[in-house]
């Protein structure tokens, strides 16, 4: 693909407690391209929020990025200065978050948040960002946005809510936007509208998204690639197609299985064995092997490194020598 | 969580470890200011429990004080003695004497009332959180009230009736109890709703509805489950009154309405001293009013610490 | 809204009844009003026949609408002490109190704000630590040890300040300030900081936490992540969502401030209400104890009414009927 807008190299996310140093993200790497949407699939604690949030720059301490590099457009910004890394947000890289009551200030009306937030990034008169605004309502699909445009947050349901969201990151014209958990918090019906707008947006704009989730529905729907985190390490990436038909890695094997069809009629869910082990006690070697049934010599010594094949990139023992 | 786990979490280790190391006592150790605090109140208490075979003068004999040594300034300045380090004050009391003893009675007003206050606001508060109905919104109408109005005015209150209801002799012995009773009336709202509120969640719960099924009474239940939980939250509010009702005991001591000046607490031995601030005898009022800082200082880094170390949102 | 409002003047009008009932029940059933009044000479039917003619022989209820009736004429009776209409006294009192309590009050805003929000925003600096310390003593010395303290640097050590009094006041109308002399204006400095350094304690801390909280919040972390300056997040955002909060808590404060004054005035000997008050306490004068509890009682129910009106004004969450379902 020609020139990634956002390349991530070994990235690592430490967090020291009095316990010790526990490392969150481990040495992970994947690459987004350009108007492209990459899949953040895993389960709660995997890392994903982390890396979102690393690669933006707003790690809460005492987590650090310890290691590793995050490029964007061809530039380093991970050893960027403060300030520096502000001009980056809302500019370049956007941000938005699951709960969307709780992301807007309840004490503004959208329109002065819309503003301000236009006016920091773009150079023009308060008239011309208020229209601006409206427009940029009116992408989102908010309807009646001239009217609209004056109201609290508190007056808005919560898929409009999150409408406003997207517009407000979408207000500095960035070129990745991180979505973290966008659905979640949402009612199931109302989950589709605003994934089908992400996917209209990323379309019309040529904006690259990089959606964090846990639902494999929400990715299979809207994904280019999917990248599967497991205990803050990379198992498999490829493009969405793949994964879902031919997964390679036991777990993304077993992601896949444990989702219930319509169409197949089964007795019981599958589900894999064990749970996803906590940051404080990561096994040696490959985190998944303890879960593992295709475990076997190397596994529970040495971490794999990540192997290519036919339909993805895969972290795991059985690919060493190009296959099984 | 697996077996494993669950054990895992105990791993079979007693008590007094767990306790060793936790999350609590870590706190404690990484605070220095903490662990002062901790030492300086303890020294209080010592003070006050052992007065009566440590202090130098027993200042409530009428018959141990001379006249004739009133008014010594500290030993280390012109005139002053050494058997009265600290100086004495118009009737010939020792002050350091008087300052433990007067520590005393300032601690013991201070606890009588803390207990006091949270006896009646936790029963008040499970009552109320228990029953639910009428009784709850009587309680609950009269915590607002009461909370409207500042505790010290409403404990100058109940003082003022009080002493006005009882004939002038008996005044000056059930001074302990008026003030303890003023004090605590004035604080227990707090215990109340924050024991309701308790109340009101683990009413809820699956375990305590399964607990009626079997048969359990009400007061069991409401001991065995609910008051566990609540008593990290009001061992924190406790603390803190208890600053607050030394501060307010002396406060009302200095106003001449508390602890009469037969038995001076430290806030009647300021009250005491206060007359004679510009006649230069400075040493009356300026080292007891010292040593009430003090206490209560460290009572409120301990408070501070507890607060901070009990809630989970800063952890 | 209405529906809020109305309810809000009901309770208050509920709190005022419990306030004025405490009155009378102490007005009437402490002591002996006749006893108080007269010398140990008067015989049993000049008792009895004041007693009477006072009214204290009439129902309970009725004596209790006449006090309701004669509170709102602002009539509270005789002083047992002093012999002179209560309600004459109050008034003479009244602007001494006021005056060093929105002296205070403006002392503990201006000076425990920005203190507040100084140590909320950078918190590992080592002027936020002084500031915590001090605050930890404000809240630890009671206010009457502060105001002794003053007194023994500044006037009996330094000799810059007096200690007690009003210093030379002005009489415009039915006020008297102490505002427009130089001495008036000395006196005050001492008094306004003994009182004020509680609050301005409590106000500092207050804002701190408060604004450490919002500082935690999802919209600030957005508001990060969209880009926004500094400035424009803790000094748009998270300072304006810190204020209101804090605005009806410093609001209730207010209240306090006036029955803290009672210390206070005490401490300087300052003639005011409190100090009133605290020498009827002394000498079980109940009409000036009742009266001057109605008054606060008043003063505090009102305060709390405008308080949670201004909430309303300023919290669009409440104010706007929500326009729902989009």
């Amino acid at each position: 693909m020609s020139q990634p807008i956002l390349s991530v190299r070994d990235l690592v996310v430490e967090f020291p407690t009095r316990h010790g140093i526990l490392t969150a993200v481990d040495r992970i790497s994947f690459d987004i391209g350009k108007g492209e949407v990459l899949g953040v699939v895993g389960e709660s604690g995997a890392g994903k929020s982390l890396t979102g949030a690393a690669i933006i720059g707003l790690l809460e301490p005492p987590g650090r990025v310890a290691g590793g590099e995050i490029v964007f457009d061809g530039k380093r910004i991970d050893n960027l200065d403060e300030e520096q890394k502000r001009s980056v947000r809302g500019k370049r890289i956007a941000m938005i978050f699951q709960d969307p009551l709780t992301s807007l200030n309840p004490l503004y009306r959208i329109g002065e948040q819309l503003v301000e937030t236009i006016l920091t990034h773009l150079d023009m008169s308060r008239g011309e960002a208020r229209s601006r605004a409206i427009s940029l309502l009116d992408e989102v699909g908010i309807p009646a946005p001239e009217t609209r445009i004056d109201a609290y947050p508190h007056q808005f349901s919560g898929g409009m809510r999150q409408r406003v969201v997207i517009a407000l990151a979408l207000a500095g014209e960035p070129d990745l936007v991180i979505a973290d958990e966008p659905t979640t918090a949402l009612d199931v019906s109302v989950q589709a509208q605003i994934i089908q707008l992400l996917k209209r947006l990323c379309r019309e704009r040529g904006m690259a998204i990089m959606l964090i989730t846990h639902d494999m529905g929400v990715i299979a729907e809207t994904a280019d690639r999917v990248a599967v985190l497991y205990a803050g390490r990379i198992a498999e990436v490829g493009s969405t197609r793949n994964l879902v038909h031919h997964p390679q890695h036991p777990y993304t094997f077993g992601l896949m299985a444990s989702i219930p069809s319509l169409d197949k009629s089964s007795d019981r869910l599958v589900q894999i064995p064990g749970s996803m082990p906590r940051l404080t006690e990561i096994p040696p070697g490959c985190a998944f092997h303890p879960r593992c049934s295709k475990r076997f010599e190397p596994c529970d010594r040495t971490q794999p490194s990540e192997y290519e094949t036919d339909h993805s990139k895969v972290a795991c023992w059985l690919f060493d020598g190009g296959g099984q | 969580m697996s077996d494993a786990a669950a054990n895992r979490d105990t791993g079979g280790r007693s008590l007094w470890a767990r306790i060793l190391d936790s999350d609590i006592l870590y706190s404690f150790k990484r605070s220095k200011l903490t662990m002062l605090a901790a030492a300086v109140t303890l020294f209080y208490f010592a003070m006050a429990l052992f007065a009566p075979w440590i202090a130098p003068q027993n200042p409530f004999d009428l018959a141990g004080l001379n006249l004739l040594d009133s008014l010594t300034p500290p030993a280390w300045q012109d005139g002053g003695m050494q058997q009265f380090p600290l100086g004495t004050d118009d009737q010939g009391r020792d002050m350091l004497s008087a300052i433990m003893y007067g520590s005393r009675i300032s601690l013991a007003v201070g606890f009588a009332s803390v207990i006091f206050a949270a006896v009646l606001g936790i029963s008040l508060g499970l009552i109320s959180g228990y029953m639910g109905g009428t009784v709850d919104s009587v309680i609950m109408r009269i915590a607002d009230i009461q909370l409207t109005f500042p505790s010290i005015l409403i404990a100058l209150l109940i003082d003022g009736t009080v002493s006005g209801l009882l004939p002038s002799v008996a005044r000056e012995d059930t001074a302990f109890w008026v003030l303890t009773l003023s004090i605590g009336l004035s604080f227990w709202v707090q215990y109340a709703r924050t024991v309701r509120s308790s109340v009101l969640v683990e009413k809820e719960r699956e375990y305590v509805q399964a607990a009626r099924l079997i048969g359990l009474s009400s007061p069991t239940i409401m001991a065995r489950h609910v008051l566990p939980n609540v008593l990290g939250p009001v061992l924190v509010i406790a603390t803190i009154n208890l600053a607050l009702a030394i501060i307010t005991e002396a406060t009302l001591s200095f106003l001449g309405v508390g602890i009469p000046v037969t038995q001076p607490s430290l806030g009647t031995l300021i009250r005491i001293g206060n007359n004679f601030l510009f006649s230069g005898e400075w040493w009356i009022t300026i080292f007891p009013g010292i040593a009430l800082a003090v206490l209560v200082l460290a009572v409120n880094l301990l408070g501070d610490w507890l607060r901070d170390a009990l809630n989970p949102k800063l952890r | 809204m209405l529906a809020f409002m109305i309810r809000r003047l009901l309770q208050s009008i509920l709190v005022m009844f419990v306030v004025a009932l405490i009155s009378f029940l102490l007005f009437r059933f402490v002591g002996d009003p006749v006893n108080q009044m007269v010398g140990i000479e008067t015989s049993l039917e000049e008792r009895e026949a004041l007693r009477e003619r006072l009214g204290l022989n009439d129902a309970v209820l009725v004596q209790f609408m006449r006090f309701i009736g004669g509170a709102i004429q602002f009539d509270f009776g005789i002083s047992y002490q002093f012999k002179r209409p209560v309600a004459a006294m109050i008034g003479e009192r009244f602007p001494a109190t006021l005056e060093l309590s929105i002296m205070s009050a403006i002392f503990a805003l201006f000076v425990g704000i920005p203190m507040g929000v100084y140590t909320g925003l950078k918190r590992d600096a080592f002027l936020s630590k002084l500031f915590l310390t001090v605050s930890l003593v404000g809240i630890s010395l009671p206010t009457f040890l502060i105001g002794i303290l003053l007194i023994f640097v500044f006037a009996v050590q330094l000799q810059v300040l007096p200690s007690f009094g009003r210093g030379e006041v002005v009489d415009l109308g039915f006020w008297s300030t102490g505002l427009l002399t130089a001495t008036g204006l000395k006196a005050l400095i001492l008094p306004s900081i003994t009182l004020g350094l509680f609050q301005m304690t409590l106000i500092m801390r207050l804002v701190r936490s408060e604004m450490l909280e919002v500082l935690r919040t999802d919209y600030i972390k957005f508001a990060r992540a969209r880009g926004l300056s500094k400035r424009a997040i803790n000094f748009g955002h998270a300072l304006k969502n810190t204020l209101i909060p804090v605005m009806t808590i410093t609001g209730l404060q207010l209240g306090s401030v006036i029955a803290f004054a009672i210390i206070t005035e005490t401490v300087f000997s300052w003639p005011g209400m409190g100090l009133l008050f605290l020498q009827a306490v002394q000498n079980v004068d109940i009409p000036i104890m009742a009266a001057y509890l109605m008054l606060i009682g008043f003063l505090f129910v009102a305060i709390n009414l405008i308080v949670d009106m201004l909430y309303v004004i300023v919290d669009p969450r409440i104010r706007v009927d929500s326009k729902q379902a989009m």
